[in-house]
């Protein structure tokens, strides 16, 4: 098994006619990964490399059985793209675009909380279960099928990590990139939950960073519910306060957010957390002998 | 993005929240003028800049005339105003505010910003004004109250009297005081500013509740829908490599370390600045290229990193995904051919075709410290630099 996307997972890309949309429908196709339909207002009724493309969600959903959306809408519009996804009845939507305007994502926040869709991101790379499918722009080639749940705040850090994990020989169940905006759909919480209950993950890597309490919360979780175990790197120790280090979310704002706060959080949890970004994969490695 | 004092009373002033009547003056002469406007017998003369703390820096002072006034701002232009924000190098006042005097009987504090974790705005006010909010909450949490926005409903009258009664507002303050807290929220909801902060709010001895000062702050990603805000823009006040970086959808963040690095993502960056600080070294910049490296991009930033004289070697660190290594190589190669590089480059290109790209560095007739991994380009990197 895995958690989220997987052999069932039908995808529906919302804005497949793009240039973002049209490179990474061919690298998930590529990839194996059902992608089912494209939606581009407009273009319903084209083909877009040999997928059927409609001008609603709700069309595609309904022509092609689409469960999951995957978003490359340009920041403008992706808020109301992941709505429509919801509306649409999706199981899944997860929004790759970064920029999107927070007061946007509050908007968001609160239509999916009366609706039964889960989202992932924005400003994220995706989920992928490799061998099974991949649903959003992280390079395929560097998983393999395994049992390590990796949860990431981080793109390329994740990529990172996981290329560490794959080279000591320790495949993944499921990546997700969960983003780095501050108002965000799945959290830590709600993805350790989904691996603590799947049998086929043995064990977790969560890659945080500074900003935010997100950590902090997920290490009361992790003391509470979590039996697998937990490794974490946070990034941003050296990060000066009060500034946005890339991610929106990326902030030290008023003392809080720091990495300090959360590596202690997270050690007190029982959480291994390693020092080093380096030695992520090697930590987990020590952590499965014991 | 930041804006000034007197450009935030400005748009406050639009949306209906009460501010001093003042305006702005790049000249001692402008100064005068504003000042002339005004009905008012005391003057204020405010140094704008993007800092706070400007008062205990000597940036604020009293005028009790027009000449005190064409005095004051004679003094406070041009000087060098160093506060607990600015950091000890200060800045440099190019701009003022000159407003009434206002007559305080009470210091307050307002301020609005996002709470992640509930995913709705929180409007915070206390009757501690005037002094950093911060101390406030940490030394005594319970002078601050704080009411969050539902999205659903938006902020409700109910809540914006708790807000009054919490400020001990009473008789006709209570009605100038409902209007301020309502068109403040206003004000921030709809400019998507990211942080509206009101210190000290104060409340005039005739009872008018008004923003003696205000910090607004804007949501980057949403500036795209409103024009009239980007054009409050001070590019005095950001760092000239930051400036640069922009141009080229770089975001680099400098430091006072004197490793440079340039990374690829925002995390692998962050974790790259703290694995260099872990090896003993000190990071001279955060600096992440984007998802997608490229020729052009690699060479922009390897001029900015090297404009900064602390500079003593460079890593470059790309996890390539989609970004192909063998591309990042040549760009590497083609930015170090054109640029008089005189510090050591440690690369490390790891993912997509990196077996190729460290081929190309080797054979290139450019000297290069290839790493293998991670952990070695950080060694290799902090060596360097002894």
């Amino acid at each position: 098994m895995s958690i989220l996307v997987d052999n069932n997972t039908r995808v529906v890309v919302q804005g497949i006619t793009g240039s973002e949309g049209t490179f990474h429908s061919t690298q998930m196709l590529e990839y194996g990964t059902k992608v089912v339909a494209g939606v581009t207002p407009g273009k319903g009724g084209t083909t877009h490399l040999d997928v059927p493309v409609f001008n609603t969600v709700a069309d595609a959903v309904k022509e092609t059985g689409a469960n999951t959306s995957c978003i490359f809408v340009p920041p403008p519009f992706a808020a109301d793209a992941l709505m429509e996804a919801a509306d649409a009845g999706v199981k899944l939507a997860i929004c790759i675009t970064e920029g999107i305007p927070t007061r946007d994502m509050l908007e968001v926040n609160e239509y999916m909380k009366k609706r039964t869709t889960r989202y992932i991101g924005p400003n994220c790379p995706g989920a992928i279960s490799p061998g099974k499918a991949k649903v959003g722009i992280m390079p395929a080639f560097i998983h393999k099928q395994g049992s390590i749940g990796v949860i990431s705040r981080s793109g390329t850090l994740t990529y990172e990590a996981v290329g560490q994990l794959t080279a000591l020989e320790l495949g993944q169940s499921t990546c997700i990139g969960i983003g780095g905006d501050p108002i965000i759909g799945s959290t830590f919480i709600d993805l350790l939950e989904l691996f603590q209950d799947d049998p086929d993950t043995e064990a977790m890597v969560m890659i945080g960073e500074i900003g935010g309490n997100a950590e902090e919360k997920a290490a009361q979780f992790i003391t509470d519910y979590v039996t697998k175990p937990v490794v974490a790197f946070i990034a941003g120790r050296t990060a000066p306060p009060g500034r946005r280090m890339g991610h929106a979310g990326a902030i030290i704002a008023g003392g809080k957010g720091t990495a300090e706060d959360k590596i202690s959080a997270l050690n007190e949890a029982g959480v291994h957390v390693a020092e080093s970004p380096a030695e992520i994969g090697i930590t987990m490695q020590k952590v499965l002998r014991k | 993005m930041k804006i000034h004092e007197y450009q935030g009373k400005e748009i406050l002033r639009k949306y209906g929240v009460a501010v001093p009547d003042g305006g702005a003056a790049f000249t001692p002469d402008e100064a005068v003028e504003v000042a002339k406007k005004l009905d008012s017998k005391v003057f204020v003369v405010k140094a704008q800049i993007h800092a706070g703390g400007r008062g205990k820096g000597g940036g604020v002072k009293i005028a009790k005339s027009l000449e005190e006034v064409r005095s004051l701002a004679e003094q406070l232009l041009g000087m060098n105003l160093v506060t607990h924000q600015t950091g000890p190098g200060g800045r440099i006042v190019k701009r003022l505010l000159v407003e009434q005097g206002v007559d305080i009987a009470r210091e307050l504090y307002a301020g609005v910003v996002l709470d992640r974790e509930s995913a709705m705005d929180v409007i915070m006010v206390s009757t501690e004004g005037g002094v950093e909010i911060e101390k406030v909450a940490a030394e005594t949490p319970d002078l601050i109250f704080k009411v969050k926005v539902d999205p659903a409903v938006g902020l409700r009258p109910f809540q914006i009297k708790q807000m009054v009664y919490a400020l001990k507002l009473e008789g006709s303050q209570v009605k100038s005081a409902v209007k301020f807290i309502s068109a403040l929220y206003r004000a921030y909801k709809e400019t998507d500013a990211s942080m509206a902060e009101i210190n000290p709010l104060v409340v005039t001895g005739s009872g008018d509740v008004m923003a003696l000062d205000a910090k607004l702050n804007f949501d980057d990603n949403a500036l795209y829908r409103h024009k009239d805000i980007v054009e409050y823009r001070d590019l005095a006040e950001e760092e000239p490599a930051e400036i640069e970086a922009s141009k080229f959808d770089l975001n680099y963040i400098k430091l006072d370390g004197n490793v440079g690095c340039m990374v690829n993502g925002a995390g692998l960056a962050m974790s790259t600045m703290d694995i260099i600080k872990l090896t003993g070294g000190e990071p001279a910049n955060f600096l992440d290229v984007g998802g997608a490296a490229n020729a052009t991009t690699v060479k922009a930033g390897f001029e900015i990193i090297i404009s900064d004289p602390n500079v003593k070697a460079v890593w470059i660190n790309i996890f390539g995904g989609i970004v192909r290594c063998d591309r990042v190589a040549q760009g590497v190669i083609d930015a170090l051919s054109a640029l008089d590089v005189k510090v050591p480059v440690v690369v490390r290109l790891a993912g997509t075709n990196a077996i190729e790209a460290a081929k190309m560095l080797r054979d290139s007739p450019l000297e290069f410290i290839v790493a293998d991994d991670f952990k070695d380009g950080a060694e290799k990197v902090v060596a360097a630099v002894v």
